[in-house]
């Protein structure tokens, strides 16, 4: 399991690609909020934790598709399977591995950006702890999504309609821990919901997604 | 239910039971809408509008009820490889996405003149939307992947996955507490309705129960009729080449 993680996240590495173009995305989602919705500083204050959830979580989306798809098309996946890992920990690791490489590095970097978009200083260390949880659910969930549509040439729209209504819970607790009043009292309930979904998303998503995959590799 | 799994005899019982359920829905929605636009009173603040009820209600919590049909359909196909159960989940989606479409709309409908706004981002309209997104999700997977086996494979798994945001809604009118009326039928202490308004809204629901039943029953029918034309061209296909 060790060796898969840190083949992915080797593989990760020398193709680059996945963090770089989400950071790039996320990017430039700041760079059109202010010109979509005007250079208010206080609008954008109250808007900045909103908007940089909705970008790490569109960015996590973006990148769910190729979670499995390029081990699906040459293989290695189908040696997967017939390894002696239970397939339900082969898509687990996978999954952590794309957290490792993607979702949890732009968890990390995307608050600071916030403070572009005039975010409160005070809320940085709270919106970058509740993304850091959330972004495992968001991959977990991707993950899913990922699984689903492996076998598609174009699974990209089928599986964001799939991944999105799921993200609701993530994004109704992740940006009600810094918009539901400063002080720990009002953020801590909605932070632990918050590690209650990732933990559950850990549970339910690789049985899910290996259950899809072997429908495609069978 | 093991006897049911053989196609030739669902059909044939599905070929008996489909009229009398014809007749049930349409005598159980006559009786329903006398009751809900003749004998039932006007709601003393809401005056005549209180109406909506009687088409609104009904197809909300069958749009939920028709969501577990169809994840408790999915997980007997995983469980007991039942071979009518998929195409039982694949009927039921369609329906329950018109019902989730007409609750969203007659609640719309109902909004304006109450609340004075067509559509709120309150707990329940938010979660029965992202049911309808559910539904359409469901029946696009079945639709972007050709060979069925595998599309049955992959639904199964979206339906029982997007089984979660069931109870999220069920319950959202009483975690948080917005807009939308907390329930009034099914709660602790009695349905807190007065039974003049019950019973139209207890037949109509009925009545919408009836009508799924039919439209399901039947599209079943035709999803086996489909399965066995799909045999026929490929054994005709197989015979041209010689095989």
């Amino acid at each position: 399991m060790l060796a898969l993680i840190a083949r992915d996240i080797a593989l990760a590495r020398s193709q680059g690609g996945g963090l770089g173009a989400a950071l790039g995305f996320i990017l430039s989602v700041l760079v059109l909020v202010p010109l979509a919705l005007g250079p208010d500083q206080a609008l954008l204050q109250r808007l900045a934790p909103g908007i940089m959830w909705l970008s790490l979580l569109l960015s996590v989306l973006l990148t769910a598709d190729r979670m499995f798809q390029q081990d699906y098309e040459d293989g290695s996946l189908d040696v997967m399977m017939m390894g002696h890992l239970p397939f339900e920990v082969v898509t687990l690791t996978k999954a952590l591995a794309h957290w490792l490489t993607v979702s949890l590095p732009l968890a990390v970097i995307a608050p600071p950006l916030g403070l572009m978009l005039n975010l409160d200083i005070r809320q940085l260390p709270l919106l970058g702890l509740s993304m850091i949880a959330g972004s495992l659910a968001l991959t977990m969930v991707a993950s899913i999504g990922g699984a689903v549509t492996a076998g598609l040439r174009r699974g990209g729209l089928l599986s964001s309609l799939l991944i999105l209504p799921l993200y609701v819970p993530v994004l109704i607790f992740g940006v009600a821990v810094t918009t539901s009043g400063t002080g720990a009292d009002h953020s801590i309930p909605a932070l632990t919901v918050l590690l209650a979904i990732a933990v559950i998303s850990v549970v339910i998503a690789p049985w899910a997604s290996a259950a899809a995959l072997k429908a495609y590799l069978r | 239910m093991q006897q049911f799994a053989n196609p030739t005899q669902f059909l044939k019982i599905a070929n008996v039971v489909i009229p009398w359920t014809w007749i049930m829905t349409a005598l159980l929605f006559a009786v329903g809408l006398y009751g809900a636009l003749v004998t039932s009173p006007a709601d003393y603040q809401q005056g005549e509008t209180v109406r909506i009820i009687y088409v609104h209600v009904p197809a909300a919590s069958l749009a939920l009820i028709i969501y577990i049909a169809m994840a408790i359909f999915s997980a007997i196909a995983i469980i007991f490889r039942h071979p009518l159960a998929d195409a039982a989940a694949k009927s039921a989606a369609p329906i329950g996405a018109v019902y989730c479409f007409l609750a969203l709309a007659t609640g719309s409908f109902w909004g304006k003149p109450m609340w004075g706004t067509w559509w709120v981002w309150d707990a329940r309209l938010t979660s029965m939307f992202v049911l309808m997104l559910l539904y359409l999700g469901y029946i696009a997977v079945w639709h972007s992947i050709d060979e069925p086996h595998r599309a049955a494979a992959i639904a199964r798994i979206v339906a029982i996955v997007g089984a979660i945001n069931v109870p999220i809604v069920k319950f959202s009118v009483d975690w948080w507490n917005t807009l939308h009326q907390p329930a009034s039928i099914i709660k602790l202490g009695g349905p807190s309705i007065d039974p003049s308004m019950l019973w139209p809204l207890l037949t109509m629901m009925t009545a919408y129960g009836f009508l799924f039943l039919t439209l399901h029953l039947t599209s079943v029918r035709s999803e086996i009729a489909a399965r066995k034309l799909r045999q026929a061209r490929l054994q005709d296909i197989g015979a041209a080449d010689g095989l």
